[in-house]
């Protein structure tokens, strides 16, 4: 692979940009005024909370802004000294996948899924180069080889439903870089990935980065991802700059306040000092809970998809039980057993002491009240039609409370989760992403449950938003004395705000004890490998340091 | 693929059984005596008693289906209670303009529609959008008999450019037999433009959302490439829907189209056996009628698994 001679140069100038709303002269300025430039062979990350406008300049870069909704309106863009801004059409697309290329945060999304995978890849060269079809094949085969595809002949050959997240991410890059761009655009594309794939992924970037010689535009939220992958850090806040500098610049010396914050409101690594032993009484019990999936075919035969097996947990009054694992582990299945949305196949479920796991739903009615539910998209687990109010009072009326009563209690949980009073009678798009999780706690509080289960109640958040919601829940909790368990991905998130924790693979809990020995302490291989796969281990953001000793290693090596 | 095709014809089978029962239950399960309403009111005994032993009748119903069943299976669909022609024969008579008129009148909705609904979406927006949405509403929206006497009196009786009406087979020539369907392929051809047209920029309109539309366009592939490459074939699985369904109830008779161009087609005979109560003949419609609903349910299932690889089968 040819190694970028002019090492240092740079590949994009993004110089005083701005893009406005709309197709007219004088639309609001939803990128004004960013200035940056990646040089080859350099990582620049533009981190940022969503509607910073990230995305929008990387598409800005691209020529792929939304026809009619988004135009740019001033500055300049210069792609290895072309000025992009005033090519034409045809010349943006000849530039596109030759001399910049992008990858994109869903990977189950962004390829087409009616086009076998090796096909999407050879549209690339078929348009942009005059090799036969036996080299082009050749040539995808040996990208497909270089992003560590296994079986890459038979993965050429299938289409994208077949593959894992990982690996259809693999193929993204393999597209992206198979005709050595200048640049490469990445926008948030382990996002969506789990923390062990993240890992291999951010890998390839860099490793690939190496080889090639790419300069790369790193678009991403995740703290944690830049300081994996940054040489230098760009931070944006609402479409302008807020500063640049060198990745230990910016984790150690944060000149502006905007990134200090940010920077503190990343959960640690380190699980927060322990509370007091459980001596309250336990609340919720699964016993060796077991969820199956038989799926029949037409002819007899039949698929069984272990689901959930063996899970066993105990969750006391007041405290916080944590399930982490990734993508498929079984932790929401889990979850959703124990709120009897889908009914176990084996296993007992004791909620307050009484048995509830095979109770019919009839007899269920009166328990339900006593465990509630929320999910983690605050955009689609609110019913848009109908006025927060009535959202919130709905459970309460189930349960024989008058419209009156129930509505003055939806405004009193609004008071208590920290919403205006007024947010009773509007509609759930009137709110941000934050505020929707809250209006989802005080529907779940309606009822005045013991145990509130939060699946991945604040993944869909920006990290200063994020903070706030599990601040709410510990007030919450500290106040009400409800029981939580909560399911997360993210360790950072788990160590913040469980007393215990479970780490779920494979449908089985492979570990459990206090999330201080947990997370600090694993026995088990698989627990290490997810704790080393968090990426930014080494950073103690919120105090601008590195962590030094790694503390999950030390206790283990010791006699 | 192959034991998937199997796999759904012999579902196919307990599905046009039921039908077929149903059928047979028509006649039976009718108030009164089957034979004196075949017979109507002013039989005398003795044609009753033959009717009644030509049906069947005297014998246990269960003997009486099978034997129908049987009858059905050879091709033999009973003789017309009015004619005294042989269903089947009749049938045989009618449906080639029925089939020549859906035929032709889909592949014009499909050639016209399908580009339009794409450039709609595509300049989503635009002049070109709610034009093509305005002819679909009016597509929607004027009755046929309107458009068909409209064509008829400007291309038949002022400009004299094609017949008025009539039809022609295909064995006396393609010239007779294709100037002839012009008018009627126009006339019905408007709603399932219309129809088709909206259901294409719809399908179109999701699909150009898409973040694979996106990655098509990030690699520098030309407009037509995304839209006919991309976005196309990824959308294409509702508007087959659509020209399914629409084909199904073209082929099973267009009325009001066959008696503005007094075409001598499925459509007409099965309202005429209706209004003469022509027991064998209404059996027969409704078995036709659904086994081409099965037969293209059938086949748009198929055209799913084609389509898209994620539909399993």
């Amino acid at each position: 692979m040819s190694v970028a001679i002019d090492a240092g140069a740079p590949a994009l100038e993004i110089d005083n940009l701005v893009v406005s709303l709309g197709s007219r002269p004088g639309g609001d300025r939803v990128i004004d005024g960013i200035s940056l430039s990646v040089r080859q062979g350099e990582t620049l990350c533009l981190v940022g909370e969503s509607g910073s406008g990230k995305s929008v300049s990387s598409l800005a870069v691209m020529g792929l802004l939304p026809k009619g909704a988004l135009r740019t309106s001033g500055g300049g863009i210069r792609l290895v000294g072309e000025d992009v801004l005033a090519a034409s059409d045809r010349r943006l697309r000849q530039l596109r996948a030759t001399t910049m290329a992008m990858i994109f945060q869903e990977p189950m999304t962004a390829l087409n899924p009616v086009v076998p995978v090796g096909r999407q890849i050879d549209e690339v060269l078929r348009v942009h180069t005059d090799l036969d079809s036996r080299a082009r094949k050749r040539r995808i085969l040996d990208m497909m080889a270089q992003v560590h595809l296994p079986e890459v002949e038979r993965i050429f050959s299938s289409y994208p439903h077949r593959l894992s997240g990982g690996q259809r991410q693999r193929i993204m890059i393999a597209m992206a870089l198979v005709l050595e761009p200048k640049l490469l655009i990445a926008d948030e594309p382990t996002t969506a990935l789990d923390v062990t794939t993240q890992k291999q992924i951010l890998t390839l970037i860099r490793e690939l980065q190496r080889d090639h010689g790419t300069a790369v535009l790193f678009i991403t939220h995740d703290m944690g991802v830049v300081a994996e992958i940054a040489d230098r850090v760009a931070v944006m806040r609402q479409g302008r700059l807020v500063e640049t500098g060198t990745l230990d610049d910016i984790l150690r010396r944060p000149t502006m306040e905007y990134t200090r914050k940010l920077l503190s409101a990343v959960p640690s690594l380190i699980p927060r000092p322990p509370r007091a032993d459980a001596t309250t009484p336990v609340v919720l019990e699964a016993n060796e809970l077991g969820k199956i999936y038989r799926e029949r075919s037409f002819f007899g035969g039949s698929r069984e998809v272990v689901a959930a097996r063996d899970v066993t947990l105990t969750l006391h009054q007041g405290r916080t039980l944590g399930i982490v694992g990734e993508s498929g582990s079984g932790k929401s299945t889990v979850a959703r057993c124990i709120v009897r949305l889908i009914d176990p196949t084996s296993g007992g479920i004791r909620l307050m002491g009484r048995e509830i796991s095979e109770l019919s739903r009839r007899l269920l009615q009166p328990h339900r009240k006593r465990i509630q539910i929320i999910f983690q998209d605050p955009y689609r687990s609110l019913n848009p039609r109908i006025s927060i109010g009535e959202t919130i009072a709905e459970g309460p009326i189930n349960y024989g409370m008058s419209h009156a009563d129930a509505l003055a209690k939806a405004r009193e949980l609004l008071e208590l989760v920290h919403l205006p009073a007024d947010a009773i009678s509007r509609h759930p798009h009137q709110f941000s992403g934050g505020q929707r999780q809250r209006i989802a706690i005080a529907r779940a509080l309606a009822l005045d449950p013991d145990v509130l289960v939060a699946d991945e109640a604040v993944s869909a958040l920006d990290v200063s938003v994020q903070a706030q919601v599990l601040d709410l829940l510990d007030e919450i909790q500290a106040r009400l004395g409800i029981a939580l368990l909560f399911i997360t991905h993210d360790l950072r998130v788990a160590a913040q705000i469980c007393d215990d924790v479970a780490v779920m693979q494979k449908g089985r809990v492979v570990e459990q004890g206090p999330a201080a020995q947990v997370l600090t302490n694993p026995q088990q291989a698989y627990t290490r490998q997810l704790l080393d796969a968090a990426p930014g281990r080494d950073w103690d953001f919120a105090n601008f340091r590195p962590i030094h000793p790694i503390s999950s290693e030390a206790p283990l090596t010791a006699p | 693929m192959l034991g998937y095709l199997i796999r759904r014809v012999l579902a196919a089978i307990p599905v046009m059984g039921v039908v077929a029962l149903f059928v047979f239950l028509l006649l039976r399960l009718t108030p009164g005596d089957p034979a004196a309403i075949i017979a109507g009111d002013s039989a005398t005994p003795e044609q009753l008693a033959r009717i009644r032993t030509m049906l069947g009748l005297n014998e246990p119903l269960y003997t009486q289906f099978f034997t129908w069943i049987g009858r059905l299976l050879h091709g033999d669909l009973g003789v017309s209670l009015i004619s005294q022609v042989p269903v089947l024969q009749m049938i045989g008579q009618r449906i080639e303009p029925t089939i020549a008129i859906a035929v032709s009148t889909i592949i014009l909705a499909v050639v016209v529609a399908v580009p339009l609904g794409v450039v709609a979406a595509w300049k989503h927006g635009s002049w070109i959008d709610r034009f093509v949405m305005g002819l679909s509403v009016v597509g929607f929206s004027v009755p046929v008999f309107v458009i068909g006497y409209v064509l008829i009196q400007i291309f038949g009786i002022e400009l004299r450019w094609l017949p008025v009406q009539g039809y022609r087979k295909l064995a006396g020539g393609f010239g007779p037999f294709f100037e002839r369907l012009i008018l009627p392929t126009l006339t019905l051809s408007f709603i399932y433009i219309a129809l088709i047209a909206r259901m294409t920029r719809a399908a179109m309109l999701d699909v150009l959302g898409e973040d694979y539309v996106r990655t098509a366009r990030a690699k520098g592939i030309a407009e037509s490439g995304v839209l006919l490459r991309h976005a196309l074939r990824n959308a294409a699985v509702p508007v087959i829907t659509v020209i399914g369904t629409g084909f199904a109830l073209l082929i099973s008779g267009v009325v009001v189209t066959e008696s503005v161009f007094n075409l001598p087609g499925i459509g007409r005979l099965t309202v005429d056996a209706v209004l003469a109560r022509d027991y064998p003949v209404i059996q027969a419609m409704i078995l036709l009628t659904s086994g081409i609903y099965v037969a293209v349910n059938l086949l748009i299932d198929v055209a799913y698994t084609l389509l898209d690889p994620r539909i399993r089968y």
